[in-house]
């Protein structure tokens, strides 16, 4: 692997970054691997980087239908946080925060982490109550968490309608100062890089169209670029989940709904936090390149469709101009939408399904991003050691049977 | 923007409209012998069909009647809608084909 720093920066550009060489390799697929990921998104990416870093398996392919990160990863609105209640949950995100914080340096990639905190408005009483209960929950649970009143918030969010009159009042806000955001096709570029670097061979513009049984018991994938055996299978496939464990011969308790975000044409940067509205439906941050990023609910039914319905977008700029008037004139400048894959109590689903050596990573819905280091990390345990991680436990697909949910929509509101 | 048409108040605006879940899904009885799998696949699996769909929905800011629409949930197509506690019409599985 090229290794990338302020010199061979310089290096390259002596010589007009002809030089460069590929990120990854793109080998032919091979007939047999121990492990095949399908999905090339975060997930599927990290789970290949774990496999080769922690448990050295390193004869791993990665089978990408679209191209890396194509899926929802490079869609999502890249907000990452550990502000949730329970402390199963507390303790599997923010340990994915601290694999962030970490991240860039460990892959040789910036990921370009700005932890400018992440902010969330309270605009009733009865708000103000519920957030100072999450931020206890948080700090039990060992994760950073502030009240911020009203003159603090204008000072952390330049913009907000604080005016008495506003439809939304704000009467403070919970911010967890390590929230931020990160650049999501950078952590799927930096995983797949490293992981290439350890041997995990990476197919692109191939899909998984069935699954077969070998005679010895391994896996068959059946792919747009030929059958491969495979020993052990993890389906990585987010919003596709349903469709994969269709092939297998199994049911999820996954529907797939329409994710929309937007971005408006480029600003001046005037704010570096997330913001996050729940009663208005939305939340904001300003990308590095100065677009204010927007993104709000769910679509309003099932849909395989990666295009998102008008008036979830009327719905999401209403919300954003009712917080920050100031961009009222502003014009959009990209729409769009991803498939997610909503589960019941808004917790993912990680580990054992019920076909033998085949595993899942899926049901992250709205708020993934921010998991792909934990969510490739424990599944990448469980795939070399047969047992869940002690991360996750309690989010296995059993839960369904013994009804021990941990129903985090409460917590976290809003979808991001 | 899409047109639904509720078979009571005729063609109207998604927006009145909330999806109510997949349709046939048949509660498993006595409750006193079914099992937690059981329960588990009525309550929470589902087929979350990439395709033709057969689904609840309810005209809930209009008539608040339930009907069932045969739904396309790539194209977003409707086929269309029959009542509650009838069958889908013969032969729904091939009616995105084109003729
Ligand atoms: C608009 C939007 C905003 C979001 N905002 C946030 C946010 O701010 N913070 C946050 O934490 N999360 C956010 N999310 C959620 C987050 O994007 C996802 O949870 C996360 O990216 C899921 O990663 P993944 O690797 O599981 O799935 P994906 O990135 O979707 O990857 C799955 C891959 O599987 C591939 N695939 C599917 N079928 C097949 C097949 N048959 N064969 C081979 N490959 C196949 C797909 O092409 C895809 O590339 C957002 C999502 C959306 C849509
Ligand atoms: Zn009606």
């Amino acid at each position: 692997m090229q290794h990338y720093s302020v010199f061979s920066l310089a290096r390259n550009a002596m010589k007009h970054h002809e030089d460069w060489h590929k990120a990854w390799r793109s080998p032919p697929l091979k007939e047999e691997y121990e492990v095949v990921i399908v999905g090339g998104g975060g997930h599927g990416l990290a789970t290949a980087y774990y496999l080769a870093k922690e448990h050295n398996i390193t004869d791993v392919a990665v089978i990408e239908a679209g191209w890396l990160g194509g899926g929802n990863t490079g869609r999502n609105t890249i907000t990452v946080r550990s502000n949730y209640l329970y402390p199963e949950s507390a303790e599997f995100y923010d340990f994915s925060l601290k694999q962030y914080e970490i991240l860039s340096r460990e892959l040789n990639f910036n990921v370009m982490l700005r932890q400018a905190g992440l902010l969330r408005l309270s605009h009733s009483h009865h708000d103000v109550e519920m957030s100072r209960r999450a931020i206890n929950a948080m700090h039990m649970n060992g994760v950073d968490a502030e009240w911020l009143t009203r003159e603090e918030i204008i000072e952390l969010a330049p913009g907000v309608n604080v005016s008495e009159e506003a439809r939304f009042p704000i009467f403070g806000g919970m911010n967890q100062p390590r929230g931020g955001v990160a650049r999501h096709d950078g952590v799927a570029w930096g995983y797949a890089r490293a992981a290439d670097d350890r041997g995990v061979d990476i197919i692109q513009q191939c899909a998984v169209t069935g699954f077969e049984k070998a005679a010895d018991g391994s896996h068959l994938v059946v792919t747009q670029k030929g059958t491969v055996k495979a020993k052990k299978v993890a389906l990585c496939v987010a919003g596709h989940s349903s469709v994969l464990a269709e092939m297998a011969g199994f049911r999820l308790p996954v529907t797939s709904m329409a994710l929309q975000a937007c971005v408006s044409e480029p600003l001046k940067p005037f704010i570096d936090t997330v913001v996050l509205s729940p009663d208005a439906g939305v939340y904001v941050s300003q990308s590095d390149k100065g677009e204010v990023v927007m993104g709000g609910g769910l679509d309003l039914y099932p849909s395989y469709a990666q295009r998102g319905n008008v008036h979830t977008l009327e719905n999401i700029v209403a919300g954003i101009v009712e917080i920050f008037p100031k961009l009222r004139r502003v014009k959009l400048m990209r729409q769009w939408a991803g498939i997610v894959d909503i589960v019941y109590d808004s917790s993912p689903i990680i580990g054992h399904t019920p076909v033998k050596n085949m595993y899942v990573n899926c049901g992250f819905g709205t708020g993934g991003f921010k998991a792909i280091p934990a969510g490739g990390y424990t599944l990448a345990h469980t795939i070399a050691t047969d047992q869940p991680h002690k991360l996750t436990e309690a989010f296995g697909l059993n839960r369904f049977e013994t009804g021990a949910f941990i129903d985090e929509m409460g917590a976290a509101g809003i979808a991001h | 923007m899409h047109k639904i048409t509720c078979p009571y108040c005729g063609e109207r605006s998604e927006e009145e409209f909330k999806y109510a879940g997949p349709s046939h899904l048949e509660r498993p009885i006595p409750a006193s012998e079914v099992t937690d799998s059981q329960w588990a696949e009525y309550l929470f699996m589902r087929d979350n069909i990439k395709g033709i769909s057969l689904e609840r929905w309810g005209h809930i800011h209009g008539c608040s009647q339930y009907f069932n629409l045969i739904r396309n949930t790539v194209t977003h197509e409707i086929y269309g809608c029959y009542q509650m506690g009838e069958q889908p019409p013969e032969g729904w599985q091939k009616l995105g084909d084109k003729k």
